[in-house]
């Protein structure tokens, strides 16, 4: 074994993130570390960096018991990682990224002929044609990947651990990092491979380790695992049944609903064509599709967070201004973003100021919702929802993520809006709030509220909506509906036929 | 009960502050009549530091948006040399302040805009104004002292209301409006949010672009007045020297407050606390017979003990220390925030 | 061209434009005098904003600068009419008191965690009152060896003088242009300026590099003290009150993002160049007032800040994501 874990342990004051997990890598293996968020993976990967230390355990690397102090140590004993967030600087070149630290120098000063050299040795094999005098940020995120891979490479040349390296590639990207990586494993590394795109995992991986709650809970050859029983070790039964238990029947009755909104023609350039897509009330409406295929972009142009190029919103009374946030807010829209601590939680401030925030903007500086009415506000939704925090005055960025949502959520619901957008509202939360959460939108749907869910995991979208709009290459591509709501139909209307390529290709000429 | 709790080390470190010098300078809190008016050293504290105590206002707001204003010591200028053009025109008094004002509010508005239309960062969007300010404010003056004689204009800066200076009254009355204004409207809330947050609070509805601009002219505002008082003060617009170096005097102001340059909660109490507070120690150094020289040195160390009783790094070690005290009392189980991330 | 010479371009662009204007007017501008002149007046502006240049690379600024060249001269003026030590002496001193004072200021900076913005202005503060303790009168310097620095001069072609300060810039610059371009602890810096966090997980010694930026600056300040002390042959306490601020100017100018990751030390050169080219012309022209200087200024600080945004946002279309994300990374 290249990498051996053995009951490694890490707690923080009132939680155990790891407990007890044994983890084996081989050289020349991909090795795929699965889990839910909070499941244990990041603890995991920053123990072996030397982000954290350890509370117990050991681990070896080649035989010899290691414990890393920080990152650099551990790049020393052999270990790199490539954070899903590249993590090389924009503003440098590409040389001088690659050879950050071990620039080769001549009477003390770097030897810029000799460093372009020594990027350019780095990057061969890596199928990459580039100027390295260039800076970072004139090349997209897939080929800065690669240079941090080229860089982690050199720099460790052991072990290589990928943390989540595919979040923000095309599927063309995520093909061309897979063979840079294969490639790495012929050469003998040994790689751990963190990723939620299931697909991916058995497209690429050897072995499977499964955490759940800080425990290990599965570890095997990929080629003897299925879909079905890979997702059961990561979710257990609990999601699963919860979700199927109060999961839509799909028959067609259902979508015979009174129209509450129509837009027509809507899109904008470079962001999402446009599309027609007409909303009932009490609808769920599914937006499917991989990352960056225009399922964002198509919420963001439905709040006016970008303003539309062309078409226009109706509902009974004839068109409405979408052109801002502030626009859609006062047609009844609401929003919760894909991002939630950039863009949904005001983190410093309180609870309750944050649940109150949408309707104190809608009601305009002047009329002040008072301290006690912001209070008996917040106080509703925290027992509504089961908001899990010390009080309506706790600040909201140190509640867990599950209940930060629940916080952006409540905002929303305090408005009554008749149209609520839901950008991933599950990402990154525990089981039990998504269960709720999956709840909630049952309820005020069937109170007559309309949703647009958008999500990457088809059960759950399959769940709760009526109807699913599938996007891909940043246009509206099917719209089932009934019992064509299946994962079958979805992943085959995301996985493009020919025909769109070709339509887009004939758009750009 | 909020409120002084937030107050609380900034009236503590003035009270300390007040019993030192009074220690130097026994006579330091005592107020006479003289001629009807209020004289002492406290009285010439509040009216000295009105020019400061005005652009801290302005200063605690722009602060809470995560934002800087440099200029508002050029701002004084401008506004000084516009009010001493207009009254020496044979503008009327009333007419002379609107245009100072406007003065003050234009170039906030322009600032403002830099930052929150074309989104150049502030420190960097207002450094421009107060590069080029003093020039605009010569240009106005053409260089020179432009005096007057203007009684009314001279009574914002040196009359007495009530016994009362009236620089004095201004600044209180227009940091009380001010509080008021954003604690009794939304205000507040809704700058405290953009601070903490600004996309996140545009997508909740909230008009941050707006709302940052208000903001810059507030403090635009707030550096017209002072600079009409500055100017009232001397009888003449001085364009090199008025508002000179105030900008950092403001900025300590509002960081002695308690109030965190990385925007978020606000207290403009604490702020004018703050001014009060470096106001009594350039008073107070006189006073307690100190030579003037050791003024600036003094200022630097108490930056130096306030930046490390602010430092995030101590106040996370506080914070920890103190949430696990809250728990402790509550028995409220943990969250599972800390899990695994 | 490699698109990030893009910023460096426009200021020799405009640079030489402005100069270009001037000559058509006044044609005697065109003269090594002018030159010469022009070197030795900026000077210590010069060598003061190649340390600025440096700290706003790594994304921080020092207030503190323009405070220390006033120290500077009292400190030397005094230590030459109280003591009987050589010049030369007093400078090594000096120079070991503002680096220290820098060291400080940059160990303070780590080490509390707060705006480089408000530590400097306790340094600004500290520096000014340090001054004003030594002396509130304006002391002059009379030492021989001081005519003898003031004199030294180059004739250069054309009867212009190129004077030993203004050789001291030039050579400052390019030590300057050395460590920020071709050393590793220049690549720290852009690394610093490019985001902390990710500097740290390449293997910036984040604390190091700061104390190692704020000395150098300090350095320089002394260095700069020193030649302006030579230049107006005394000390005094009032003296250069807010150079910190025509020394941005000059960097920003010069192509230097104020937010830091990204400019030219050679820049900073021209931008200084550049101001001092301003003055000169109204100083020619002798019908246009002083305070134009500060609003032409301000126009260019303007014109550059607005070059940069535009640039900035055009790469920001190849980097995507990436690049607004860069921040959070390793939050």
């Amino acid at each position: 074994m290249l990498l051996t874990i053995r009951s490694l342990t890490k707690t923080f004051p009132g939680t155990t993130a790891l407990d007890a997990v044994d983890f084996d890598l081989a050289a020349g293996e991909i090795h795929a570390l699965l889990g839910e968020n909070g499941a244990g993976k990041s603890t995991l990967i920053k123990c072996l960096t030397g982000a954290y230390s350890r509370d117990g355990g050991e681990i070896s690397l080649e035989g010899r018991p290691i414990s890393p102090r920080s990152t650099s140590k551990a790049q020393e004993l052999g270990i790199g990682t490539v954070y899903q967030e590249v993590n090389l600087l924009a503003n440098l070149t590409v040389a001088q990224n690659l050879t950050f630290g071990r620039e080769p120098t001549r009477f003390g000063m770097v030897d810029a002929r000799a460093q372009k050299r020594q990027a350019e040795a780095m990057l061969e094999g890596y199928g990459l044609d580039i100027d390295v005098s260039r800076n970072l940020a004139a090349y997209s995120v897939a080929v800065r990947q690669i240079i941090a891979i080229a860089r982690a490479v050199a720099l460790s040349g052991k072990v290589l651990i990928l943390d989540e390296p595919t979040a923000s590639l095309d599927a063309r990207e995520v093909e061309t990092l897979f063979d840079v990586v294969r490639g790495l494993r012929d050469r003998g590394l040994g790689i751990v491979f963190v990723s939620h795109f299931l697909d991916q995992v058995f497209a690429l991986t050897d072995r499977v380790t499964v955490l759940r709650n800080g425990r290990r809970v599965a570890s095997e050859r990929t080629a003897d695992l299925n879909r079905v029983r890979l997702i059961e070790h990561m979710l257990g039964h609990a999601l699963e049944d919860e979700v199927i238990a109060h999961g839509k029947t799909h028959d067609a009755a259902a979508a015979q609903r009174p129209e509450l909104l129509r837009f027509e023609n809507f899109g904008r350039r470079g962001h999402v064509e446009p599309f027609d897509l007409a909303v009932g009330r009490g609808e769920v409406l599914g937006l499917a599709g991989l990352l960056g295929s225009g399922r964002t972009e198509s919420a963001e142009l439905l709040f006016g967070v970008v303003e539309a190029h062309s078409g226009a919103a109706r509902d009974e009374n004839g068109t409405f201004d979408l052109s801002s946030p502030r626009a859609a807010v006062a047609a009844g829209f609401g929003y919760a973003p894909e991002e939630r601590k950039e863009d949904g939680i005001v983190a410093d401030l309180s609870v309750r100021e944050n649940i109150a925030l949408a309707l104190q903007a809608h009601r305009g500086w002047l009329r002040r919702l008072s301290g006690a009415e912001q209070a008996r506000l917040a106080n509703n939704y925290i027992a509504r929802l089961d908001i899990r925090t010390f009080g309506p005055e706790q600040p909201v960025g140190e509640l867990s993520g599950g209940n930060q949502q629940k916080v952006v959520l409540a905002r929303w619901l305090a408005m009554n809006p008749r149209f609520l957008i839901l950008d991933e509202p599950t990402r990154g939360i525990d089981v039990g709030a998504h269960a709720e959460i999956l709840r909630l939108i049952q309820k005020v749907t069937a109170e007559g509220m309309s949703i647009l869910i958008i999500s990457s995991e088809l059960d759950e979208l399959i769940a709760v909506s009526d109807r699913v709009i599938v996007v891909r290459d940043r246009r509206h591509v099917a719209e089932l509906t009934g019992r064509e709501i299946t994962s079958d139909t979805i992943v085959r209307a995301i996985a493009a036929p020919q025909a769109g390529r070709q339509n887009s290709g004939e758009e750009a000429a | 009960m909020t409120v002084l709790r937030r107050i609380a080390p900034q009236l503590v470190t003035l009270a300390a502050l007040v019993a030192l010098v009074t220690l130097f300078f026994p006579d330091f809190l005592r107020i006479e009549v003289v001629d009807g008016r209020f004289v002492g050293p406290v009285m010439d504290i509040a009216k000295r530091g009105a020019q400061v105590g005005l652009l801290t206002v302005g200063m605690t707001l722009v602060v809470a948006t995560r934002g800087i204003d440099l200029s508002v010591g050029t701002v004084m200028a401008i506004s000084g040399a516009v009010a001493a053009w207009a009254i020496t025109h044979d503008v009327s008094l009333a007419g002379t302040l609107a245009l100072a004002l406007t003065a003050g509010a234009a170039a906030g508005l322009w600032n403002g805009c830099l930052v929150a239309l074309v989104g150049i960062q502030p420190i960097v969007a207002t450094l421009i104004l107060m590069t080029s300010g003093r020039g605009i404010a010569q240009l106005i003056t053409e260089g020179r002292i432009l005096t007057f004689s203007n009684e009314g204009l001279a009574f914002l800066g040196s009359g007495d209301l009530l016994g009362i200076p009236v620089p004095a009254l201004i600044w209180f009355a227009a940091a009380l409006a001010i509080a008021l204004l954003m604690r009794r409207t939304a205000l507040g809330l809704l700058v405290e949010a953009v601070g903490v947050n600004r996309s996140a609070s545009a997508l909740a509805g909230v008009n941050a672009a707006v709302l940052l601009v208000a903001v810059y002219v507030a403090s635009g505002l707030c550096a017209g007045l002072a600079g009409i008082v500055s100017a009232a003060d001397i009888r003449g617009a001085d364009a090199n020297n008025a508002g000179l170096w105030l900008e950092l005097d403001a900025i300590l102001a509002v960081v002695i407050g308690g109030n965190s340059l990385l925007g978020g909660r606000f207290s403009i109490a604490a702020s004018l606390i703050g001014a009060l507070i470096i106001q009594t120690i350039d008073t107070g150094i006189l006073l307690a017979g100190f030579p003037s020289e050791y003024n600036l040195v003094i200022k630097a160390a108490l930056v130096l003990v306030i930046l490390v009783l602010q430092s995030p790094n101590l106040a996370h070690q506080w914070r920890t220390v103190g949430r696990a005290a809250r728990r402790r009392r509550e028995g409220v189980p943990l969250s599972a925030k800390a899990q695994g991330q | 061209m490699n698109p990030r010479l893009y910023p460096l371009a426009a200021t020799i662009a405009i640079f030489a434009l402005a100069w270009a204007i001037c000559v058509m007017q006044f044609p005697t501008m065109l003269s090594t005098r002018v030159v010469g002149n022009l070197l030795t007046d900026n000077a210590y502006l010069g060598i003061v904003a190649v340390g600025m240049t440096i700290v706003i690379l790594s994304g921080g600024i020092d207030l503190s600068v323009g405070s220390v060249i006033a120290f500077s001269g009292v400190f030397i003026a005094v230590m030459l009419r109280d003591t009987n030590l050589h010049p030369l002496v007093v400078f090594v001193l000096l120079l070991a008191v503002t680096t220290a004072f820098g060291a400080a200021m940059g160990g303070l900076i780590h080490a509390l965690a707060m705006p480089p913005f408000i530590v400097t202005l306790a340094g600004m503060f500290l520096m000014r009152g340090l001054a004003y303790m030594l002396t509130i009168d304006s002391v002059p310097i009379n030492h021989p060896f001081y005519d003898l620095l003031d004199g030294a001069y180059w004739l250069m072609p054309g009867k212009g003088r190129l004077t030993l300060i203004g050789a001291a810039m030039l050579v400052a610059v390019a030590v300057g242009m050395v460590v920020a371009h071709r050393t590793r602890f220049g690549a720290s810096v852009f690394a610093l300026g490019g985001g902390e966090a990710t500097a740290r997980l390449m293997g910036v010694r984040v604390g190091r590099t700061t104390v190692a930026i704020y000395a150098f600056s300090g350095l320089m300040a002394g260095l700069s003290g020193i030649v302006f002390s030579i230049y107006t042959k005394s000390g005094y306490p009032l003296a250069t009150v807010g150079t910190e601020l025509t020394a941005i100017a000059a960097v920003v100018i010069g192509g230097t993002l104020l937010t830091g990751g990204a400019g030219f030390v050679f820049g900073t050169l021209i931008g200084v160049l550049t101001m001092g080219l301003i003055q000169t012309y109204i100083v020619f022209d002798g019908t246009l007032s002083s305070w134009w200087t500060k609003i032409i200024i301000g126009l260019l600080l303007l014109a550059f800040i607005l070059l940069q945004k535009s640039l900035l946002r055009l790469s920001a279309i190849g980097g995507g994501r990436a690049t607004r994300s860069r921040n959070e990374a390793a939050a």
